[in-house]
């Protein structure tokens, strides 16, 4: 039996960001895969603890363009932890508005490289010819297409004014519309169908034993939706569905972004009708952090996000860690890829939505001097996770 | 050159290099080829191999994996070969230039032609660089 190595990357055409994939094949098969990922790592946790509260903000918006409103919801939410920082109702409704139209922005992205990937360039074209509203709502009420900078300790940056709704609603009835015609047409697609039914199939226990997070959890069956389990901000003042299905396939993970861009379009409209009327200031006045840890989760277009900060009653943090969704779901390719053609193997690593500039923040330091970047993340979380078993119990 | 730049202004194929950004440039980058910007219109096209490359659009703070990656990307490119770098980082650095492990000089592993500011930079900017890029090559 010989073994083949195929080098993918870290520069290839089907990859938007750089990071470099060893698929074993034996023939056609997937026997097993290496990724190397460090290509994108930049030391953000570093970075901000030079940094201020309100600095940082804009830091972790860029440990990833895609969810670049996720990462700084998670962050003031473990800020605001450390104190117990009340947030005002209007803020609450503001944050969850621009959480929710990132959602779905983010899952039409994914949709459109879906597609592209299988060689659907129909769908990646309607899906972002459609994404392009959502970043017109977003600049009118951001100020930008990316990068909101719309969070803050205490509350949000910019409020959304009442007569600016109405314009934002019959945009978003224009996507939902449309939304509804792709989700049709493409869930519908015999080509899509078999292309994409029962190809990487991540069963429950998998998922489980992984620890996945996200819409690949629910499209296993694993119900974990941080609005859920730990609603903050107005996620228990709307009414909304999590959606879980028990397929696990490629397929399965397409029919639950796409529900969840629905419901996401259905929180949307709630918050800005709530807008309309809800009175109040927008920001809260920190004076000041005192000293203390804080954890904040939200739940990002790829899954739950986790921040940690310990604080010491000045203006930085002295610890920020950041746990991002991808570094939970990047591992279950090894599970889903084995056994499957190699054609195959794209679209399921693709469909695990990865996000490379999210996870990279590992780093490994070699005999004490000289840092290098991870480059088996499951080994040496296994080997970590084996040495604080060692220490605790002797 | 100039009979040379003239013809291949023509229609610039450009390479995405990705080094180390933030995936919010690439993800304007792709954008740039969709329905409402379709850049293809001024024979543009995003190739998959360097080998058909005249531009490169270079994106992020070049980390210190990645620079090698990035050099040798330039290397193989066929000259004349002109590049972009896109966004605040390969200016600047962004927010990233107090990291360990960005690169100190930018401009010794790839020498950039033009760059396109904002973070990111919107896709009309990138526009108006493409045209300034041909405005330049056809002068």
């Amino acid at each position: 039996m010989t073994k083949t190595t195929i080098p993918v990357g870290p520069f290839h055409p089907l990859l938007e960001e750089a990071e470099f994939f060893k698929i074993h094949v034996d023939g056609e098969t997937v026997t097993g895969i290496d990724i190397d990922i460090g290509y994108m790592h930049r030391g953000h946790e570093y970075i901000s603890e030079g940094k201020t509260f309100t600095q940082s903000i804009f830091l972790v918006e860029r440990i990833c363009g895609i969810c670049s409103t996720s990462h700084p919801i998670a962050f003031v939410h473990a800020v605001e932890d450390v104190d117990n920082v009340e947030v005002p109702v209007r803020a609450a409704y503001i944050r969850t508005l621009v959480g929710e139209l990132e959602r779905i922005h983010s899952h039409l992205l994914w949709l459109g490289l879906a597609g592209h990937f299988i060689g659907y360039d129909t769908l990646w074209m309607w899906a972002w010819r459609y994404r392009e509203p959502v970043l017109d709502i977003f600049e009118t009420i951001t100020g930008n297409r990316n990068h909101y900078g719309m969070m803050r300790v205490g509350g949000v940056a910019r409020d959304v004014a009442p007569e600016a709704v109405p314009p934002l609603l019959e945009t978003l009835d224009m996507i939902e519309r449309k939304m509804d015609m792709i989700a049709k047409a493409a869930a519908d697609d015999p080509v899509l169908k078999t292309r994409l039914k029962g190809v990487g199939i991540l069963s429950r226990q998998a998922a489980v034993d992984y620890c996945t997070v996200g819409p690949t959890a629910r499209a296993s069956g694993v119900s974990i939706d941080v609005r859920k389990d730990e609603p903050r901000d107005a996620y228990g003042l709307v009414d909304f569905k999590s959606i879980v299905l028990d397929s696990g396939d490629v397929y399965g993970k397409l029919v639950v972004r796409v529900l969840e861009t629905v419901e996401s379009i259905k929180i949307v409209r709630q918050c800005l009708e709530k807008l309309r009327t809800a009175p109040g200031t927008i920001l809260n006045d920190v004076k000041e952090i005192s000293a203390g840890e804080g954890i904040g989760r939200y739940e990002a277009p790829r899954g739950e996000v986790f921040h940690y900060v310990r604080t010491d009653g000045s203006n930085r943090p002295v610890r920020h860690k950041v746990r991002a969704p991808s570094y939970m779901n990047i591992p279950t390719c090894a599970a889903s890829c084995k056994g499957i053609p190699l054609a195959d193997a794209l679209i399921t690593l693709a469909a695990i939505d990865p996000c490379y500039c999210c996870t990279e923040r590992a780093i490994h330091v070699v005999d004490g001097r000289g840092a290098r970047v991870a480059t088996d993340l499951i080994r040496l979380s296994r080997e970590k996770t084996d040495r604080l078993r060692r220490e605790l119990h002797g | 050159m100039g009979w040379y730049n003239k013809r291949l202004a023509k229609s610039l194929w450009v390479f995405h290099v990705s080094a180390s950004p933030c995936n919010n440039c690439d993800i304007e980058i792709l954008d740039l080829l969709t329905p409402r910007y379709d850049v293809e219109r001024f024979g543009i096209k995003l190739v998959g191999s360097v080998r058909h490359a005249d531009v490169l659009l270079v994106t992020g703070v070049i980390n210190e994996k990645v620079a090698p990656r990035v050099r040798r990307v330039y290397e193989q490119a066929p000259k004349p070969v002109f590049v972009v770098g896109v966004g605040t980082c390969p200016i600047s650095g962004c927010c990233f230039k107090e990291s360990y492990n960005t690169v100190p000089r930018r401009e010794d592993v790839i020498p950039f032609d033009l760059y396109v500011t904002g973070c990111p930079p919107k896709p009309e900017a990138m526009i108006d660089a493409i045209v300034k890029l041909v405005g330049v090559l056809n002068a």
